[in-house]
C-alpha cells in the first residue's frame, strides 16, 4: 500500500472546501485539515442555492482555502503525494472552479490526480472518524441528493439501488422551511422546533410506500405539497399555525421513509452496516431513529459528526486517500466536470 | 522573463509561453489555441503543458502568469482565472491580471492606428461586450455591455477607425487584430508591472453583470 497526503477539493454546490488526509501504509487514514468557507448566507435571500453566485464565490474562496488547510496541517506543498477533486455530480459551473484548481495544483507539484464522486466521498469520509469501512449500505441525504447505495468496498464500484424521484430531502426541508416562516436552509432550523412538537400531530403521508412503489425510490414532493395544504387550510380557518407540530410532524414523515427503506435495504442486500451521510444526516432525529431502528435491526450504525456530513474537503481527501492506498491509475488533466456523473464512477479515469 | 498567459474569456482556449526581454516587444516561444471550444476546462490545462513542452521548460520556470480577466461569459471565464490563481500558488509565482479586451487592442494597435478603436466581444444573450481604446491601444472607455445596436449608437459618440475582436462586425468598422486575446498581447499589457516586478494586486474578474437571481415573491397557494 502506498502511504501519502492527499489534499482534496470539493466544490459541487455552495462549499469551498479543502481537506488533507494521511494515509499510512497499514491503510489509516487521518484528518490533518477540513477548511470550509461558504456561501450560503449570499444565497438566504434567494431561498435556495443561485449557481451563478455560488460559483463566484468558489472562485474568490478557492485558493485561500488551500492556503488555510496547509496552514492548519503545518505542511508545505512538497509533503503532498495526491490532489483530489470533486468532478460530479453537482453544480457544473461551481464544480468547473475546483476542478480546474486541482489541475493546477496536480500539475504544478506533479502529483497525481484524482477526480472523484462526490456520493462516494460522503461514504468515504466516515472513515475518518470511524476507522476501515465493511462492506456497506450507505443513505446520503441532503440539498442535492438522496440516495440508497450498496457499497461492497470504497475505492470500487458503488450499485445505485435508489434514489428521490423528485425532491431531494434536504429540498423539502427548505421548502417546507419556508412555508413556516423559518429561514433558510431549513435543515437546522426544522430540526430546532421540532423538538418542541409533537411527531404524530399531523399524519402526513409516507411517499412511494405502497406496496407496488419502488421499494428503495423516494418522493417528496407530495409530502411537501400536503404540508402546504395544512398549512393554507389553517390559514383560511384563521387558526394559527402550530409551527412546531406541522415541523416535527413534517420531520417524521421525512425520518420514518428514509430509515425504514435504508433499514430494509441492508437486510436484503446483506449488509450489517449502514452508513449515513449528507447534510442532513446532521438532523437529530434522523440520527436517532436510524440508531432504534439499526439497533432493533441487529445493524451497526455509522454516521461521521455533522461538519463531516456536510459538503467538505475532507471527504474527497479521504477517498482520494483510499484510491491513492491502492495505487489507482489517476485521472488525466483532460479531466471534465461531470454535473450528471453516474454514481457507478468512482473515480473518472 | 519566462511568463506564461492564459485566457479563457471567450470561446478560444488560450496558453502561451511568452519571453518578455528587458525592453521591446514579448515574443512567443509557444502556444496552443483552440478556437471554438465549448469545454474550456478540458482543453486549459493541457494546452499549459504541451505549450511548455514545445518551449522547451517545466511549470517551475515560469517567473510570472499573467491571466485575461474578462469581460466574458462567466463559466469559461473562471476556468482560465481560478488555473492561473493556483498555478501561481503552488508555484509561489505572481499571477498578474489583464483585461481581455486590452489585450486583444494592443495586439490590433501594434501600429500605430490613425484613430480611436474599439473591441466588441461576444456577451451572450443578444448583448456584447466593449471596450474603447486611443490609436496606440490604451483603454478609454469601458469596457460595458451591451446590445450591438446600442454600441453602434455610442460609436457616434466615440468616432472609430477600426474594430477588434470576435464581434468586431457588428460596428460596420473596418475589422483588424485578433479576434480574442493572444499571448503576446496579455503579456504586452503587463509587460510595464511585470518589467518592474509589482506586486499583483488581487485578481478581479470583469463580470459586468449581476448573477441571474430573483428572491422569490409571495408564495404561490397549493390548494384551489
Ligand atoms: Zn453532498
Amino acid at each position: 500500500m502506498t502511504s501519502g497526503l492527499v489534499l482534496g477539493i470539493e466544490t459541487s454546490c455552495d462549499e469551498t472546501g479543502v481537506g488533507i488526509v494521511r494515509v499510512d501504509a497499514d491503510g489509516t487514514t487521518t484528518l490533518l485539515a477540513n477548511e470550509i468557507s461558504s456561501s450560503v448566507e449570499e444565497h438566504a435571500r434567494f431561498g435556495g442555492v443561485v449557481p451563478e453566485v455560488a460559483s463566484r464565490a468558489h472562485l474568490q474562496a478557492m485558493v485561500p482555502a488551500v492556503h488555510r488547510a496547509m496552514t492548519t496541517a503545518g505542511i508545505t506543498a512538497r509533503d503532498v503525494d495526491a490532489v483530489a477533486v470533486t468532478a460530479g455530480p453537482g453544480l457544473s459551473g461551481a464544480l468547473l472552479v475546483g476542478v480546474a484548481a486541482a489541475k493546477a495544483y496536480a500539475a504544478a507539484w506533479d502529483v497525481p490526480l484524482y477526480g472523484v464522486n462526490h456520493l462516494a466521498a460522503h461514504v468515504a469520509v466516515d472513515t475518518l472518524q470511524n476507522g476501515p469501512l465493511p462492506p456497506a449500505l450507505a443513505l446520503l441525504v441532503s440539498g442535492g441528493h438522496s440516495s440508497l447505495l450498496s457499497v461492497p468496498d470504497l475505492a470500487g464500484p458503488v450499485t445505485p439501488l435508489g434514489a428521490t424521484i423528485d425532491d431531494a430531502a434536504g429540498e423539502a426541508f427548505d421548502k417546507v422551511a419556508r412555508l413556516l416562516g423559518l429561514p433558510f436552509p431549513g435543515g437546522p432550523h426544522i430540526d430546532r422546533v421540532a423538538r418542541d412538537g409533537d411527531p404524530s400531530a399531523v399524519a402526513f403521508p409516507r411517499g412511494l410506500t405502497g406496496p407496488r412503489d419502488a421499494p428503495f425510490d423516494f418522493s417528496f414532493s407530495g409530502l411537501k405539497t400536503a404540508v402546504a395544504r395544512h398549512v393554507e387550510a389553517l390559514e383560511r380557518a384563521g387558526t394559527p399555525v402550530p409551527v412546531a407540530d406541522v415541523a416535527a410532524s413534517f420531520q417524521e414523515a421525512v425520518v420514518d421513509v428514509l430509515t425504514a427503506k435504508a433499514v430494509r435495504a441492508a437486510r436484503e442486500h446483506g449488509m450489517d452496516v449502514l452508513c449515513l451521510g449528507g447534510g442532513v444526516a446532521a438532523n437529530s432525529r434522523l440520527r436517532a431513529l436510524a440508531q432504534d431502528r439499526c439497533d432493533a435491526a441487529g445493524l451497526v450504525l455509522r454516521v461521521p459528526r455533522p461538519v463531516l456530513c456536510t459538503d467538505n474537503g475532507a471527504m474527497v481527501a479521504a477517498l482520494g486517500a483510499h484510491l491513492l492506498a491502492r495505487d489507482a491509475a489517476p485521472s488525466p488533466l483532460a479531466l471534465p466536470a461531470d454535473s450528471s456523473l453516474p454514481v457507478t464512477e468512482v473515480l473518472v479515469g | 522573463m519566462l511568463v506564461l498567459a492564459l485566457d479563457t474569456s471567450t470561446s478560444t482556449v488560450t496558453a502561451g509561453v511568452v519571453d518578455l526581454p528587458e525592453s521591446g516587444a514579448p515574443v512567443v516561444r509557444a502556444q496552443r489555441v483552440s478556437a471554438g471550444a465549448r469545454k474550456h476546462g478540458e482543453l486549459l490545462m493541457p494546452h499549459v503543458l504541451e505549450a511548455c513542452a514545445e518551449a522547451g521548460v517545466a511549470l517551475r520556470d515560469v517567473d510570472a502568469i499573467v491571466t485575461g480577466t474578462g469581460p466574458g461569459p462567466f463559466t469559461g471565464l473562471r476556468v482560465g482565472m481560478v488555473t492561473a490563481a493556483a498555478l501561481g500558488d503552488a508555484l509561489g509565482t505572481p499571477v498578474h491580471g489583464v483585461c481581455s479586451h486590452d489585450a486583444i487592442a494592443r495586439e490590433a494597435c501594434a501600429t500605430r492606428l490613425s484613430g480611436n478603436m474599439v473591441v466588441v466581444t461576444d456577451a451572450r444573450r443578444r448583448e456584447v461586450y466593449w471596450a474603447g481604446y486611443d490609436a496606440e491601444g490604451y483603454r478609454i472607455t469601458g469596457p460595458h455591455v451591451e446590445a450591438p445596436a446600442v454600441l453602434v449608437e455610442r460609436l457616434a459618440g466615440f468616432p472609430s477607425v477600426a474594430a477588434a475582436g470576435e464581434q468586431a462586425a457588428v460596428t460596420g468598422l473596418p475589422v483588424i487584430g485578433p479576434a480574442t486575446p493572444g499571448p503576446a498581447g496579455l503579456v504586452a499589457v503587463a509587460a510595464d508591472v511585470l518589467r518592474a516586478g509589482t506586486d499583483p494586486g488581487p485578481l478581479r474578474p470583469l463580470y459586468l453583470r449581476r448573477p441571474d437571481a430573483v428572491e422569490p415573491g409571495a408564495r404561490k397557494r397549493v390548494s384551489a
